[in-house]
Protein backbone atom coordinates (compact mmCIF):
# COMPACT_ATOMS: atom_id res chain seq x y z
CA UNK A 1 0.00 0.00 0.00
CA UNK A 2 1.33 3.43 -0.84
CA UNK A 3 -0.34 6.56 0.38
CA UNK A 4 -0.21 9.94 -1.35
CA UNK A 5 -0.62 13.12 0.71
CA UNK A 6 -1.54 16.25 -1.22
CA UNK A 7 0.43 19.03 0.42
CA UNK A 8 -1.09 22.32 1.48
CA UNK A 9 1.56 24.96 0.81
CA UNK A 10 2.23 28.49 -0.42
CA UNK A 11 4.98 27.51 -2.87
CA UNK A 12 7.63 28.60 -0.35
CA UNK A 13 6.72 26.61 2.74
CA UNK A 14 4.60 23.63 3.75
CA UNK A 15 1.53 24.50 5.82
CA UNK A 16 0.98 22.85 9.18
CA UNK A 17 -2.13 20.99 8.06
CA UNK A 18 0.06 18.85 5.81
CA UNK A 19 1.96 17.53 8.83
CA UNK A 20 -1.20 16.29 10.57
CA UNK A 21 -2.25 14.65 7.31
CA UNK A 22 1.12 12.85 7.04
CA UNK A 23 0.49 11.39 10.52
CA UNK A 24 -2.88 10.09 9.37
CA UNK A 25 -1.23 8.68 6.23
CA UNK A 26 1.39 6.83 8.30
CA UNK A 27 -1.47 5.22 10.23
CA UNK A 28 -2.80 3.84 6.94
CA UNK A 29 0.53 2.46 5.74
CA UNK A 30 4.25 3.04 5.99
CA UNK A 31 5.01 4.07 2.38
CA UNK A 32 3.96 7.72 2.24
CA UNK A 33 4.56 10.12 -0.64
CA UNK A 34 3.77 13.82 -0.72
CA UNK A 35 2.64 15.75 -3.82
CA UNK A 36 3.54 19.43 -4.04
CA UNK A 37 1.67 21.01 -6.95
CA UNK A 38 2.28 24.71 -7.49
CA UNK A 39 4.21 27.34 -9.42
CA UNK A 40 7.88 27.97 -8.53
CA UNK A 41 7.32 25.60 -5.65
CA UNK A 42 10.77 24.06 -5.38
CA UNK A 43 11.23 25.43 -1.86
CA UNK A 44 7.98 23.86 -0.70
CA UNK A 45 8.97 20.56 -2.32
CA UNK A 46 12.32 20.66 -0.53
CA UNK A 47 10.55 21.33 2.78
CA UNK A 48 8.18 18.42 2.15
CA UNK A 49 11.17 16.15 1.64
CA UNK A 50 12.25 16.84 5.21
CA UNK A 51 9.01 15.75 6.86
CA UNK A 52 9.68 12.75 9.08
CA UNK A 53 8.25 9.55 7.63
CA UNK A 54 7.90 10.73 4.04
CA UNK A 55 9.51 8.38 1.50
CA UNK A 56 9.18 10.43 -1.68
CA UNK A 57 8.07 13.88 -2.83
CA UNK A 58 6.46 14.48 -6.23
CA UNK A 59 6.84 18.07 -7.42
CA UNK A 60 4.74 19.43 -10.27
CA UNK A 61 5.20 23.02 -11.36
CA UNK A 62 2.98 24.94 -13.79
CA UNK A 63 1.23 28.28 -14.15
CA UNK A 64 -2.13 26.50 -14.05
CA UNK A 65 -1.28 25.05 -10.63
CA UNK A 66 -0.31 28.41 -9.13
CA UNK A 67 -3.64 28.97 -7.38
CA UNK A 68 -4.82 25.44 -6.75
CA UNK A 69 -7.69 25.42 -9.24
CA UNK A 70 -9.59 22.17 -8.68
CA UNK A 71 -9.84 21.32 -12.38
CA UNK A 72 -6.06 21.47 -12.85
CA UNK A 73 -4.93 19.85 -9.59
CA UNK A 74 -7.42 17.00 -10.10
CA UNK A 75 -6.15 16.34 -13.61
CA UNK A 76 -2.59 16.26 -12.27
CA UNK A 77 -3.37 13.80 -9.47
CA UNK A 78 -5.26 11.56 -11.92
CA UNK A 79 -1.99 11.10 -13.82
CA UNK A 80 -0.53 9.20 -10.84
CA UNK A 81 -3.60 8.04 -8.89
CA UNK A 82 -3.36 4.41 -10.03
CA UNK A 83 -0.10 4.03 -8.08
CA UNK A 84 -1.77 4.66 -4.75
CA UNK A 85 -4.10 2.85 -2.36
CA UNK A 86 -5.05 6.03 -0.50
CA UNK A 87 -4.92 9.73 -1.40
CA UNK A 88 -5.19 12.04 1.61
CA UNK A 89 -5.85 15.78 1.65
CA UNK A 90 -5.90 18.08 4.69
CA UNK A 91 -9.54 19.08 5.31
CA UNK A 92 -8.81 22.66 4.35
CA UNK A 93 -10.81 24.75 1.86
CA UNK A 94 -8.43 23.51 -0.83
CA UNK A 95 -8.60 19.83 0.19
CA UNK A 96 -12.37 19.92 0.47
CA UNK A 97 -12.62 21.56 -2.93
CA UNK A 98 -10.47 19.02 -4.76
CA UNK A 99 -10.85 15.62 -3.03
CA UNK A 100 -14.47 14.96 -4.07
CA UNK A 101 -13.79 15.96 -7.68
CA UNK A 102 -10.89 13.51 -7.76
CA UNK A 103 -12.98 10.75 -6.17
CA UNK A 104 -15.80 11.09 -8.69
CA UNK A 105 -13.33 11.06 -11.59
CA UNK A 106 -12.09 7.74 -10.18
CA UNK A 107 -15.70 6.58 -9.65
CA UNK A 108 -15.18 6.05 -5.93
CA UNK A 109 -16.68 7.56 -2.80
CA UNK A 110 -14.86 10.09 -0.66
CA UNK A 111 -14.56 10.16 3.12
CA UNK A 112 -14.64 13.67 4.59
CA UNK A 113 -12.98 15.02 7.71
CA UNK A 114 -11.66 11.84 9.34
CA UNK A 115 -10.65 12.13 12.98
CA UNK A 116 -9.28 8.62 13.45
CA UNK A 117 -7.83 5.77 11.40
CA UNK A 118 -9.11 2.46 12.80
CA UNK A 119 -7.54 0.41 10.00
CA UNK A 120 -6.51 1.05 6.40
CA UNK A 121 -10.15 0.76 5.31
CA UNK A 122 -12.04 1.96 8.39
CA UNK A 123 -12.20 5.53 9.65
CA UNK A 124 -14.08 7.69 12.15
CA UNK A 125 -15.66 10.99 11.21
CA UNK A 126 -18.03 13.45 12.86
CA UNK A 127 -21.59 13.86 11.58
CA UNK A 128 -24.53 16.05 12.69
CA UNK A 129 -22.22 18.90 13.70
CA UNK A 130 -20.09 16.52 15.77
CA UNK A 131 -23.03 15.29 17.85
CA UNK A 132 -22.36 11.79 16.56
CA UNK A 133 -19.26 9.96 15.35
CA UNK A 134 -19.67 7.60 12.40
CA UNK A 135 -17.29 4.69 11.86
CA UNK A 136 -17.21 4.02 8.13
CA UNK A 137 -15.62 1.27 6.09
CA UNK A 138 -14.72 1.66 2.43
CA UNK A 139 -14.57 -1.17 -0.08
CA UNK A 140 -13.43 1.17 -2.87
CA UNK A 141 -10.19 0.22 -4.62
CA UNK A 142 -8.70 3.58 -3.76
CA UNK A 143 -9.62 5.59 -0.66
CA UNK A 144 -9.91 9.36 -1.15
CA UNK A 145 -9.94 11.08 2.21
CA UNK A 146 -9.84 14.52 3.77
CA UNK A 147 -8.19 14.66 7.19
CA UNK A 148 -9.34 16.84 10.10
CA UNK A 149 -6.11 18.37 11.41
CA UNK A 150 -7.22 18.45 15.03
CA UNK A 151 -7.62 14.65 14.98
CA UNK A 152 -3.93 13.90 14.47
CA UNK A 153 -0.64 15.15 15.89
CA UNK A 154 1.67 16.92 13.47
CA UNK A 155 4.49 14.82 12.03
CA UNK A 156 7.92 16.32 12.68
CA UNK A 157 8.81 18.87 10.02
CA UNK A 158 12.41 17.71 9.92
CA UNK A 159 14.24 14.45 10.19
CA UNK A 160 13.13 13.11 6.83
CA UNK A 161 15.25 13.03 3.68
CA UNK A 162 13.04 11.97 0.83
CA UNK A 163 13.96 12.15 -2.83
CA UNK A 164 12.16 14.82 -4.84
CA UNK A 165 10.88 13.66 -8.22
CA UNK A 166 9.59 15.98 -10.91
CA UNK A 167 6.08 15.22 -12.07
CA UNK A 168 5.02 16.48 -15.47
CA UNK A 169 2.18 18.99 -15.30
CA UNK A 170 -0.90 18.36 -17.41
CA UNK A 171 -2.65 20.91 -19.63
CA UNK A 172 -4.64 23.52 -17.72
CA UNK A 173 -8.41 23.66 -18.07
CA UNK A 174 -9.80 26.48 -20.18
CA UNK A 175 -13.04 26.44 -18.18
CA UNK A 176 -11.75 28.07 -15.01
CA UNK A 177 -9.27 30.80 -14.19
CA UNK A 178 -8.08 32.63 -11.09
CA UNK A 179 -8.84 36.36 -10.93
CA UNK A 180 -7.58 37.46 -7.52
CA UNK A 181 -7.73 37.06 -3.78
CA UNK A 182 -7.97 39.01 -0.55
CA UNK A 183 -5.97 37.03 1.94
CA UNK A 184 -5.33 38.74 5.27
CA UNK A 185 -1.79 38.71 6.57
CA UNK A 186 -1.07 39.00 10.26
CA UNK A 187 1.42 37.82 12.82
CA UNK A 188 -1.03 35.80 14.80
CA UNK A 189 -0.86 32.01 14.78
CA UNK A 190 -3.19 30.28 12.31
CA UNK A 191 -6.51 29.45 13.96
CA UNK A 192 -6.34 25.74 13.18
CA UNK A 193 -2.88 25.42 14.76
CA UNK A 194 -3.07 28.02 17.58
CA UNK A 195 -2.51 26.91 21.18
CA UNK A 196 -4.71 29.69 22.50
CA UNK A 197 -7.76 31.23 20.85
CA UNK A 198 -9.82 34.21 21.89
CA UNK A 199 -13.19 34.28 20.13
CA UNK A 200 -15.94 36.87 20.10
CA UNK A 201 -19.64 36.77 19.34
CA UNK A 202 -22.35 39.16 18.29
CA UNK A 203 -22.50 40.66 21.79
CA UNK A 204 -19.34 42.63 20.97
CA UNK A 205 -21.70 44.92 19.08
CA UNK A 206 -19.41 46.42 16.44
CA UNK A 207 -16.23 45.78 14.47
CA UNK A 208 -14.47 48.50 16.50
CA UNK A 209 -15.42 46.99 19.85
CA UNK A 210 -14.57 43.51 18.58
CA UNK A 211 -11.03 44.61 17.77
CA UNK A 212 -10.70 46.96 20.75
CA UNK A 213 -11.63 44.36 23.36
CA UNK A 214 -10.18 41.17 21.93
CA UNK A 215 -6.89 42.30 20.38
CA UNK A 216 -5.17 43.25 23.68
CA UNK A 217 -6.31 39.99 25.26
CA UNK A 218 -5.08 37.97 22.27
CA UNK A 219 -1.78 39.87 22.33
CA UNK A 220 -1.22 39.08 26.02
CA UNK A 221 -1.88 35.39 25.38
CA UNK A 222 -0.15 35.09 22.00
CA UNK A 223 -3.50 33.93 20.77
CA UNK A 224 -5.29 33.69 17.45
CA UNK A 225 -8.62 35.51 17.19
CA UNK A 226 -11.81 33.73 16.12
CA UNK A 227 -15.45 34.63 15.76
CA UNK A 228 -18.92 33.15 15.79
CA UNK A 229 -20.97 33.10 12.58
CA UNK A 230 -23.21 35.85 13.97
CA UNK A 231 -20.23 38.14 14.48
CA UNK A 232 -18.98 37.51 10.94
CA UNK A 233 -22.43 37.96 9.39
CA UNK A 234 -22.74 41.28 11.25
CA UNK A 235 -19.41 42.40 9.80
CA UNK A 236 -17.50 42.48 13.11
CA UNK A 237 -14.91 39.96 11.91
CA UNK A 238 -13.72 38.62 8.54
CA UNK A 239 -15.06 35.31 7.23
CA UNK A 240 -11.79 33.47 7.77
CA UNK A 241 -12.13 33.98 11.54
CA UNK A 242 -15.38 32.00 11.71
CA UNK A 243 -15.23 28.94 13.96
CA UNK A 244 -17.95 26.33 13.61
CA UNK A 245 -19.54 23.41 11.78
CA UNK A 246 -18.87 24.92 8.39
CA UNK A 247 -16.01 27.24 9.34
CA UNK A 248 -12.73 26.50 11.06
CA UNK A 249 -12.47 23.47 13.32
CA UNK A 250 -10.13 24.18 16.24
CA UNK A 251 -8.87 22.34 19.30
CA UNK A 252 -6.48 24.65 21.15
CA UNK A 253 -5.16 24.19 24.68
CA UNK A 254 -7.25 27.19 25.73
CA UNK A 255 -10.38 28.62 24.09
CA UNK A 256 -11.90 31.80 25.52
CA UNK A 257 -15.39 32.56 24.20
CA UNK A 258 -16.54 36.12 24.91
CA UNK A 259 -20.15 37.00 24.19
CA UNK A 260 -20.78 33.78 22.28
CA UNK A 261 -24.06 32.05 23.10
CA UNK A 262 -22.87 28.59 22.04
CA UNK A 263 -25.19 27.49 19.25
CA UNK A 264 -24.84 23.83 18.18
CA UNK A 265 -23.07 24.92 15.00
CA UNK A 266 -20.45 26.94 16.91
CA UNK A 267 -19.79 24.17 19.44
CA UNK A 268 -19.11 21.82 16.53
CA UNK A 269 -16.05 23.89 15.72
CA UNK A 270 -14.48 24.16 19.18
CA UNK A 271 -15.81 21.56 21.64
CA UNK A 272 -12.63 19.50 21.42
CA UNK A 273 -10.59 22.35 22.92
CA UNK A 274 -8.66 21.23 26.00
CA UNK A 275 -9.86 24.03 28.28
CA UNK A 276 -12.88 26.20 27.48
CA UNK A 277 -13.62 29.50 29.21
CA UNK A 278 -16.93 31.25 28.59
CA UNK A 279 -17.69 34.87 29.44
CA UNK A 280 -21.35 35.70 28.94
CA UNK A 281 -23.90 37.68 30.90
CA UNK A 282 -26.68 35.20 30.09
CA UNK A 283 -26.57 32.38 32.67
CA UNK A 284 -28.62 30.17 30.34
CA UNK A 285 -26.24 30.48 27.39
CA UNK A 286 -25.56 26.98 25.99
CA UNK A 287 -21.83 27.75 25.87
CA UNK A 288 -21.72 27.18 29.65
CA UNK A 289 -22.60 23.52 29.08
CA UNK A 290 -19.19 22.92 27.47
CA UNK A 291 -17.17 25.47 29.46
CA UNK A 292 -14.70 24.25 32.05
CA UNK A 293 -14.79 27.70 33.60
CA UNK A 294 -17.83 29.91 33.16
CA UNK A 295 -17.83 33.56 34.12
CA UNK A 296 -21.27 35.12 34.21
CA UNK A 297 -20.37 38.73 33.61
CA UNK A 298 -20.65 41.63 31.21
CA UNK A 299 -17.82 41.07 28.74
CA UNK A 300 -17.24 44.83 28.35
CA UNK A 301 -16.02 44.86 31.97
CA UNK A 302 -14.70 41.31 32.27
CA UNK A 303 -12.52 41.15 29.14
CA UNK A 304 -10.46 44.29 29.90
CA UNK A 305 -10.20 43.12 33.52
CA UNK A 306 -8.91 39.75 32.34
CA UNK A 307 -6.42 41.40 29.98
CA UNK A 308 -5.12 43.56 32.81
CA UNK A 309 -4.83 40.61 35.21
CA UNK A 310 -2.62 38.56 32.88
CA UNK B 1 -30.76 29.78 -19.17
CA UNK B 2 -32.21 27.09 -16.93
CA UNK B 3 -30.83 26.87 -13.40
CA UNK B 4 -31.04 23.53 -11.61
CA UNK B 5 -30.88 23.59 -7.81
CA UNK B 6 -30.42 20.46 -5.72
CA UNK B 7 -32.01 20.48 -2.26
CA UNK B 8 -31.84 17.97 0.58
CA UNK B 9 -34.30 17.17 3.33
CA UNK B 10 -32.35 17.00 6.60
CA UNK B 11 -32.87 17.11 10.35
CA UNK B 12 -33.67 20.73 11.24
CA UNK B 13 -30.58 22.71 12.28
CA UNK B 14 -32.04 23.49 15.73
CA UNK B 15 -32.37 19.84 16.68
CA UNK B 16 -29.62 18.32 18.79
CA UNK B 17 -29.63 14.71 17.65
CA UNK B 18 -29.12 11.70 19.87
CA UNK B 19 -27.30 8.52 19.00
CA UNK B 20 -29.44 5.38 19.18
CA UNK B 21 -28.56 3.08 22.09
CA UNK B 22 -27.74 0.24 19.68
CA UNK B 23 -25.23 2.48 17.85
CA UNK B 24 -26.92 1.77 14.53
CA UNK B 25 -27.47 5.42 13.78
CA UNK B 26 -28.94 8.67 14.95
CA UNK B 27 -32.52 8.79 16.24
CA UNK B 28 -34.52 10.82 13.73
CA UNK B 29 -37.96 9.36 14.37
CA UNK B 30 -40.45 12.21 14.97
CA UNK B 31 -37.70 14.79 14.67
CA UNK B 32 -38.40 18.00 12.75
CA UNK B 33 -37.08 17.88 9.17
CA UNK B 34 -36.32 20.92 7.03
CA UNK B 35 -34.54 21.96 3.86
CA UNK B 36 -30.77 21.98 4.37
CA UNK B 37 -29.95 25.64 5.21
CA UNK B 38 -27.27 25.90 2.50
CA UNK B 39 -29.79 24.63 -0.06
CA UNK B 40 -32.24 27.38 0.89
CA UNK B 41 -29.49 29.83 0.08
CA UNK B 42 -28.95 28.02 -3.25
CA UNK B 43 -32.64 28.26 -4.20
CA UNK B 44 -32.74 31.92 -3.16
CA UNK B 45 -29.75 32.69 -5.39
CA UNK B 46 -31.35 30.95 -8.36
CA UNK B 47 -34.61 32.83 -7.84
CA UNK B 48 -32.70 36.12 -7.66
CA UNK B 49 -30.96 35.24 -10.97
CA UNK B 50 -34.39 34.74 -12.49
CA UNK B 51 -35.61 38.06 -11.08
CA UNK B 52 -32.55 39.71 -12.66
CA UNK B 53 -33.36 38.17 -16.02
CA UNK B 54 -30.23 35.99 -16.03
CA UNK B 55 -32.12 32.71 -15.49
CA UNK B 56 -35.24 31.75 -17.42
CA UNK B 57 -36.39 28.83 -15.30
CA UNK B 58 -35.46 27.44 -11.88
CA UNK B 59 -35.88 23.70 -11.38
CA UNK B 60 -35.56 22.24 -7.87
CA UNK B 61 -34.38 18.64 -7.52
CA UNK B 62 -34.26 16.33 -4.54
CA UNK B 63 -33.32 12.67 -4.12
CA UNK B 64 -34.74 10.48 -1.39
CA UNK B 65 -37.92 9.37 0.28
CA UNK B 66 -41.38 10.48 -0.78
CA UNK B 67 -41.52 13.14 1.99
CA UNK B 68 -38.87 15.07 0.06
CA UNK B 69 -41.85 16.37 -1.89
CA UNK B 70 -42.48 18.73 1.06
CA UNK B 71 -38.97 20.11 0.69
CA UNK B 72 -39.56 20.59 -3.04
CA UNK B 73 -42.85 22.42 -2.37
CA UNK B 74 -40.89 24.76 -0.08
CA UNK B 75 -38.37 25.32 -2.87
CA UNK B 76 -41.23 26.19 -5.21
CA UNK B 77 -42.70 28.50 -2.57
CA UNK B 78 -39.38 30.37 -2.49
CA UNK B 79 -39.70 30.69 -6.26
CA UNK B 80 -38.57 27.58 -8.14
CA UNK B 81 -40.79 27.03 -11.20
CA UNK B 82 -41.01 23.26 -11.07
CA UNK B 83 -39.49 20.33 -9.24
CA UNK B 84 -38.18 16.81 -9.73
CA UNK B 85 -38.02 14.11 -7.07
CA UNK B 86 -35.83 11.07 -7.63
CA UNK B 87 -37.60 8.78 -5.25
CA UNK B 88 -35.81 5.99 -3.43
CA UNK B 89 -35.65 4.61 0.10
CA UNK B 90 -32.07 3.48 -0.42
CA UNK B 91 -29.27 5.16 1.51
CA UNK B 92 -27.85 7.72 -0.88
CA UNK B 93 -24.23 8.77 -0.63
CA UNK B 94 -22.86 11.84 -2.40
CA UNK B 95 -21.47 9.90 -5.37
CA UNK B 96 -24.87 8.31 -6.04
CA UNK B 97 -26.62 11.68 -5.74
CA UNK B 98 -24.06 13.19 -8.11
CA UNK B 99 -24.78 10.42 -10.63
CA UNK B 100 -28.53 11.03 -10.37
CA UNK B 101 -28.03 14.77 -10.83
CA UNK B 102 -25.74 14.13 -13.82
CA UNK B 103 -28.52 12.12 -15.48
CA UNK B 104 -30.89 15.01 -14.85
CA UNK B 105 -28.55 17.65 -16.21
CA UNK B 106 -28.14 15.51 -19.34
CA UNK B 107 -31.94 15.63 -19.69
CA UNK B 108 -32.54 19.26 -18.72
CA UNK B 109 -29.34 20.90 -20.03
CA UNK B 110 -29.22 23.72 -17.47
CA UNK B 111 -26.71 26.55 -17.88
CA UNK B 112 -25.95 26.54 -14.16
CA UNK B 113 -26.37 24.14 -11.25
CA UNK B 114 -26.34 25.44 -7.68
CA UNK B 115 -26.09 23.22 -4.61
CA UNK B 116 -25.59 23.96 -0.94
CA UNK B 117 -21.95 23.52 0.04
CA UNK B 118 -22.67 20.81 2.60
CA UNK B 119 -25.56 18.97 4.16
CA UNK B 120 -25.76 19.52 7.90
CA UNK B 121 -26.56 15.85 8.57
CA UNK B 122 -23.63 14.01 7.01
CA UNK B 123 -21.39 17.13 6.77
CA UNK B 124 -19.76 15.63 3.65
CA UNK B 125 -19.32 18.71 1.41
CA UNK B 126 -18.86 16.55 -1.73
CA UNK B 127 -21.89 16.39 -4.00
CA UNK B 128 -21.33 19.60 -6.01
CA UNK B 129 -17.68 18.80 -6.65
CA UNK B 130 -18.54 15.22 -7.67
CA UNK B 131 -21.23 16.39 -10.06
CA UNK B 132 -18.75 18.80 -11.65
CA UNK B 133 -16.31 15.92 -12.14
CA UNK B 134 -18.90 13.57 -13.68
CA UNK B 135 -20.15 16.29 -16.02
CA UNK B 136 -16.60 17.53 -16.72
CA UNK B 137 -17.67 21.05 -15.79
CA UNK B 138 -15.86 23.75 -13.83
CA UNK B 139 -16.71 24.11 -10.15
CA UNK B 140 -16.99 27.19 -7.95
CA UNK B 141 -17.40 26.02 -4.36
CA UNK B 142 -18.09 27.96 -1.14
CA UNK B 143 -19.49 30.86 -3.15
CA UNK B 144 -20.24 34.10 -1.34
CA UNK B 145 -20.97 36.17 -4.45
CA UNK B 146 -22.00 35.41 -8.04
CA UNK B 147 -21.78 37.82 -10.96
CA UNK B 148 -22.81 36.76 -14.45
CA UNK B 149 -20.62 38.36 -17.14
CA UNK B 150 -20.55 37.58 -20.90
CA UNK B 151 -21.55 33.95 -20.70
CA UNK B 152 -19.21 33.34 -17.77
CA UNK B 153 -19.60 33.50 -14.02
CA UNK B 154 -17.35 35.49 -11.71
CA UNK B 155 -17.49 33.82 -8.31
CA UNK B 156 -16.08 35.07 -5.01
CA UNK B 157 -15.29 32.12 -2.74
CA UNK B 158 -14.72 31.97 0.99
CA UNK B 159 -11.42 30.19 1.57
CA UNK B 160 -9.23 29.58 4.62
CA UNK B 161 -7.28 32.84 4.47
CA UNK B 162 -10.07 35.13 3.29
CA UNK B 163 -11.64 35.46 -0.15
CA UNK B 164 -10.66 34.49 -3.67
CA UNK B 165 -12.32 35.22 -7.01
CA UNK B 166 -12.41 32.87 -9.98
CA UNK B 167 -13.96 32.98 -13.42
CA UNK B 168 -15.76 29.89 -14.73
CA UNK B 169 -17.32 29.25 -18.11
CA UNK B 170 -20.95 28.14 -18.29
CA UNK B 171 -22.35 25.63 -17.73
CA UNK B 172 -20.81 25.40 -14.27
CA UNK B 173 -21.48 23.92 -10.83
CA UNK B 174 -21.64 26.35 -7.90
CA UNK B 175 -21.93 25.44 -4.21
CA UNK B 176 -23.44 28.06 -1.92
CA UNK B 177 -21.79 29.21 1.29
CA UNK B 178 -23.48 30.95 4.24
CA UNK B 179 -23.09 34.54 3.12
CA UNK B 180 -24.13 34.18 -0.54
CA UNK B 181 -27.50 35.68 0.39
CA UNK B 182 -30.18 35.76 3.06
CA UNK B 183 -33.15 33.65 1.93
CA UNK B 184 -36.54 35.35 1.82
CA UNK B 185 -39.37 34.36 4.13
CA UNK B 186 -41.85 32.11 2.38
CA UNK B 187 -45.25 33.80 2.15
CA UNK B 188 -48.59 32.04 2.46
CA UNK B 189 -49.76 32.99 -1.06
CA UNK B 190 -46.53 31.50 -2.46
CA UNK B 191 -46.99 28.33 -0.43
CA UNK B 192 -50.47 27.97 -1.96
CA UNK B 193 -49.17 28.63 -5.49
CA UNK B 194 -46.41 26.06 -4.95
CA UNK B 195 -48.97 23.32 -4.34
CA UNK B 196 -50.06 23.66 -7.97
CA UNK B 197 -46.62 23.79 -9.56
CA UNK B 198 -45.35 20.79 -11.54
CA UNK B 199 -43.52 18.08 -9.56
CA UNK B 200 -42.25 15.04 -11.50
CA UNK B 201 -41.17 11.82 -9.82
CA UNK B 202 -38.54 9.44 -11.20
CA UNK B 203 -36.85 6.35 -9.82
CA UNK B 204 -33.08 5.84 -10.03
CA UNK B 205 -33.66 2.98 -12.51
CA UNK B 206 -35.55 5.38 -14.82
CA UNK B 207 -32.36 7.43 -15.01
CA UNK B 208 -30.14 4.38 -15.48
CA UNK B 209 -28.24 4.99 -12.25
CA UNK B 210 -27.01 2.36 -9.81
CA UNK B 211 -27.02 3.93 -6.36
CA UNK B 212 -25.04 1.23 -4.56
CA UNK B 213 -22.35 2.67 -2.30
CA UNK B 214 -18.76 1.69 -1.68
CA UNK B 215 -18.72 3.12 1.84
CA UNK B 216 -20.76 1.61 4.63
CA UNK B 217 -21.42 2.89 8.11
CA UNK B 218 -20.27 0.29 10.58
CA UNK B 219 -21.52 2.09 13.66
CA UNK B 220 -22.48 5.48 15.04
CA UNK B 221 -21.24 6.48 18.49
CA UNK B 222 -21.56 9.32 20.92
CA UNK B 223 -18.72 11.79 20.89
CA UNK B 224 -16.44 11.90 23.94
CA UNK B 225 -18.19 13.72 26.77
CA UNK B 226 -16.65 16.67 28.47
CA UNK B 227 -16.72 16.60 32.25
CA UNK B 228 -18.90 19.29 33.79
CA UNK B 229 -17.28 22.65 34.37
CA UNK B 230 -17.69 25.21 37.12
CA UNK B 231 -18.79 28.81 37.31
CA UNK B 232 -16.20 31.23 38.67
CA UNK B 233 -17.31 34.32 40.60
CA UNK B 234 -14.81 36.82 39.19
CA UNK B 235 -11.85 37.40 36.89
CA UNK B 236 -9.30 36.95 39.68
CA UNK B 237 -10.59 33.45 40.41
CA UNK B 238 -10.63 32.63 36.69
CA UNK B 239 -7.01 33.65 36.26
CA UNK B 240 -5.97 31.69 39.35
CA UNK B 241 -7.75 28.56 38.10
CA UNK B 242 -6.25 28.86 34.62
CA UNK B 243 -2.76 29.19 36.12
CA UNK B 244 -2.78 26.62 38.90
CA UNK B 245 -5.56 24.17 38.10
CA UNK B 246 -5.78 24.04 34.29
CA UNK B 247 -2.17 25.16 33.83
CA UNK B 248 -2.85 26.68 30.43
CA UNK B 249 -1.38 30.13 31.15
Amino acid sequence: MTILVIAEHDNATIKGATLNTVTAALQCGSDVHVLVAGANAAAAAAAAAQIAGVAKVLHADAEGLAHGLAENVTALILSVAKNYSHILFPATASGKNIAPRLAAKLDVGQISDITKVDSPDTFERPIYAGNAIATVQSSDAIKIITVRGTGFDAAAASGGSAAVETLAAVAASDKASFLGSEIAKNDRPELTAAKVIVAGGRALGSAEKFTELLTPLADKLGAAIGASRAAVDAGYAPNDWQIGQTGKIVAPQLYIAAGISGAIQHLAGMKDSKVIVAINKDPEAPIFSVADYGLEADLFAAVPELTAAL
Amino acid sequence: MKVLVAVKRVVDYNVKVRVKSDNSGVDIANVKMSMNPFDEIAIEEAVRLKEKGVATEVIAVSCGVTQCQETLRTAMAIGADRAILVETAAELQPLAVAKLLKALIDKEQPGLVILGKQAIDDDCNQTGQMLAALADLPQATFASKLEAADGKLKVTREVDGGLETILVSLPAIVTADLRLNEPRYVTLPNIMKAKKKQLDVFKPEDLGVNVAAGIKTVKVSEPPKRSAGIKVPDVATLVAKLKTEAKVI
